[in-house]
């Protein structure tokens, strides 16, 4: 594939309005497209992915592009394909137009804050790069080459029609429908062909009226031999092409004039939200801050944890129920630095879900209860925790620069390191390693092996692997 | 030697506190609000470090270090930034920061990071290491590697942990039984791959993680 790799990434254009909605639903990495533009949610593992059209470099439907970034291929192959299979009978202009219709629009994820930023100049702006000139080349280079060899089968007699007499009206028909699908995209489409008043309304009721004034005239001619009646089909397909030629510009100022309007009506929606969000978070912690101004350790907690809030929020890795371990031990360290009012830095590299595996739900605790004891004895400023997942083990450092201790002055007594740390994780499976010494600070480190995930996986993975086919 | 300092950030409130808790240990020559006024104060008062916001208006700090960088060879850039994601503290570092430090950072350790990035080397805040440590995770095809540029060395990666799990550069090089000149060499040196290797998952990996 011809992909750009370089020290400049081109960064994608976010749409519009997409933002909002693309983010707050579709978290996690997802695939993205050569030029880095994130078009999907991310699969489950074990699904195939499935193809969608791009947004950005398309120069008709975007479905070379999709089915290209989905199969793997460079674009110019499918869309050589499209027009090679076009010379039989028109087969590639007409799965052409069916793939537009069945494949979804490629939204890109993109981060709200990142998007405002870019729309405000705060960050290098995100247009996207143009089609680069040897693409433009390549794709007229394809189109005169089907339209020649669509002639020379015409010239030659293997075309459609006796004599080609339809070839010209066909073409052109091709092209007004084409127009009109560009203009009428998804959902454009589904309102013009839904809608029961105004232009659409009108318009489908001609394209109606004119398919029953050429059956009509099919019935009438019948008797005048095939010639004729195919003559009259090819005047009535030129007539209804004008028509839709007529009504085009009406049917696009229409669609855009809905599409601004349900923009605005989606603007005016997430302005109420900021504005409630921002009144149930920030307004009452400002308040807050405001009461609690003469006690700096409460001030500086209410200011992180407003922090985080805000940031989950605005970058979209909120969650509800942490099921992967630097989810889970982000909301631990939040809840214990809210607790012991340390500040808790957390670090992850990789990731695991926590979800039905006791024993990293077991790291997970056990790093709480590391986390928990620097905040609450070290009397370090600051907590860091670091965690690295690769495939076959997890572990996760918690450092403070705090007083440390002697592990023969700890009593026996004393659960904390020894059951809750250190007997948790050996009992599932892993190891506990504690340095400290006096004025040293001091540093958990948890190790758990993981146990290869494929059968487990398998499993989860089955039904929306089947759901997916 | 103090060192000379231009801080660049789009808020003033910012831009005062710094000068407030660095501006005794540092000498704050000048301050700017945005790319333009920033690229204005760089160029006339040549700072030797440059304190950068990710984000601000006029197209960000980038657009500060590719306006600035080759007119003045001597001035460095620190990143310094509440920005959240990755795709750009990964991009103003590949413009040619020397380091990405996070607004949080006590005023002591900002000092250090100054006087660290004047003399050429790099800086390097936890949250970086993860991020480098991500960014050249996983093993990828030998076939794709170009040169060294695309992988870590072993020693690179101990200290990329040491730093990602909170250890000072003293700290690393006393667990790894190095100098701390070492330390500065191995870290310098993930900069420089940071910033010149071509590895397409680092571009895509940027782009995918939006938070740090």
């Amino acid at each position: 594939m011809l992909r750009r790799i370089g020290h400049d990434p081109e960064a994608p254009r976010p749409r519009p309005w997409s933002g909002w909605v693309g983010n707050l639903w579709c978290r996690g990495s997802a695939p993205c497209d050569d030029r880095g533009v994130t078009t999907t949610s991310a699969p489950p593992r074990g699904t195939a992915p499935r193809a969608v059209r791009p947004v950005e470099h398309r120069v008709v439907g975007g479905v070379a592009r999709g089915i290209a970034d989905n199969v793997g291929v460079d674009v110019v192959w499918v869309r050589l394909a499209f027009v090679v299979a076009t010379w039989f009978a028109f087969a590639g202009v007409i799965a052409y137009a069916v793939y537009w219709r069945v494949l979804p629009i490629g939204e890109p994820v993109r981060s709200d804050g990142l998007d405002s930023a870019a729309r405000r100049g705060l960050r290098p702006s995100t247009s996207s790069a143009p089609m680069s000139r040897t693409e433009a080349a390549q794709t007229a280079a394809l189109l005169a080459l089907g339209v020649g060899v669509v002639l020379l089968l015409q010239v030659l007699g293997l075309g459609i029609g006796p004599g080609g007499s339809l070839l010209v009206p066909l073409l052109v028909g091709v092209a007004g429908v084409a127009v009109i699908w560009r203009q009428a995209d998804d959902d454009r489409w589904s309102t013009w062909v839904v809608r029961t008043t105004g232009w659409e309304a009108a318009g489908r009721r001609a394209v109606g009226a004119l398919l029953v004034v050429v059956a009509a005239a099919f019935l009438l001619l019948g008797s005048g031999g095939f010639s004729v009646a195919t003559d009259a089909v090819a005047a009535v397909g030129v007539a209804l092409v004008g028509i839709a030629l007529i009504l085009g510009p009406w049917i696009h100022r229409l669609s855009t004039d809905l599409t601004t309007e349900r923009r605005e009506r989606i603007r005016s929606q997430e302005r109420a939200d900021v504005a409630a969000h921002l009144h149930d978070s920030v307004l009452q912690t400002l308040a807050l801050l405001q009461k609690n101004a003469h006690d700096p350790a409460t001030v500086g907690t209410l200011a992180r944890k407003q922090e985080r809030e805000l940031r989950a929020w605005l970058y979209g890795e909120d969650g509800d129920v942490p099921d992967t371990v630097r989810a889970a031990l982000a909301a631990d360290a939040a809840d214990v630095e809210e607790r012991h009012r340390v500040p808790i830095e957390v670090v992850g590299v990789g990731d695991v879900a926590v979800q039905g595996d006791p024993d990293v739900r077991a790291l997970v605790r056990a790093a709480r209860e590391a986390m928990t004891n620097a905040a609450q004895h070290s009397g370090a400023e600051r907590v860091d925790v670091y965690l690295e997942v690769s495939d076959r083990v997890a572990e996760v450092f918690v450092r403070d620069r705090g007083r440390g201790f002697d592990r023969a002055d700890v009593g026996p007594d004393r659960m904390g390191v020894r059951g809750s740390i250190e007997d948790r994780m050996t009992r599932h499976g892993g190891e506990a390693d504690v340095r400290t010494a006096p004025g040293e600070g001091t540093e958990v480190r948890l190790r758990l092996p993981l146990r290869p995930r494929t059968d487990h996986q398998h499993d989860e993975i089955t039904p929306e692997q089947e759901e997916a086919r | 030697m103090t060192h000379r300092v231009v801080i660049v950030d789009d808020h003033a409130m910012f831009r005062s506190g710094v000068r407030a808790e660095v501006g005794r240990l540092v000498d704050v020559v000048g301050e700017a609000e945005d790319v333009a006024t920033a690229v204005e104060a760089v160029v006339t008062l040549a700072p030797d470090v440059v304190l950068l916001d990710v984000h601000m208006p006029g197209g960000g700090g980038i657009e500060v270090i590719r306006q600035v960088a080759t007119r003045l060879p001597e001035t460095r850039f620190l990143a310094l930034s509440v920005s959240d994601a990755a795709e750009d503290v990964i991009g103003v570092i590949r413009a040619g920061a020397r380091g990405y430090v996070t607004k949080n950072i006590t005023g002591a350790e900002l000092v250090d990071a100054i006087g660290r990035v004047a003399a050429g080397d790099a800086v390097f805040s936890p949250r970086l290491a993860g991020f480098v440590l991500d960014a050249f995770a996983g093993t990828i095809e030998v076939a794709q590697v170009d040169e060294d540029l695309d992988r870590l060395t072993e020693r690179e990666r101990e200290v990329m942990r040491l730093i990602a799990r909170g250890y000072a550069y003293k700290e690393v090089a006393k667990e790894l039984f190095i100098s701390v000149k070492t330390v500065e060499t191995h870290v310098s040196s993930v900069l420089r791959k940071l910033q010149l290797s071509s590895r397409h998952e680092l571009t895509r990996w940027a782009h995918e993680r939006r938070l740090i």
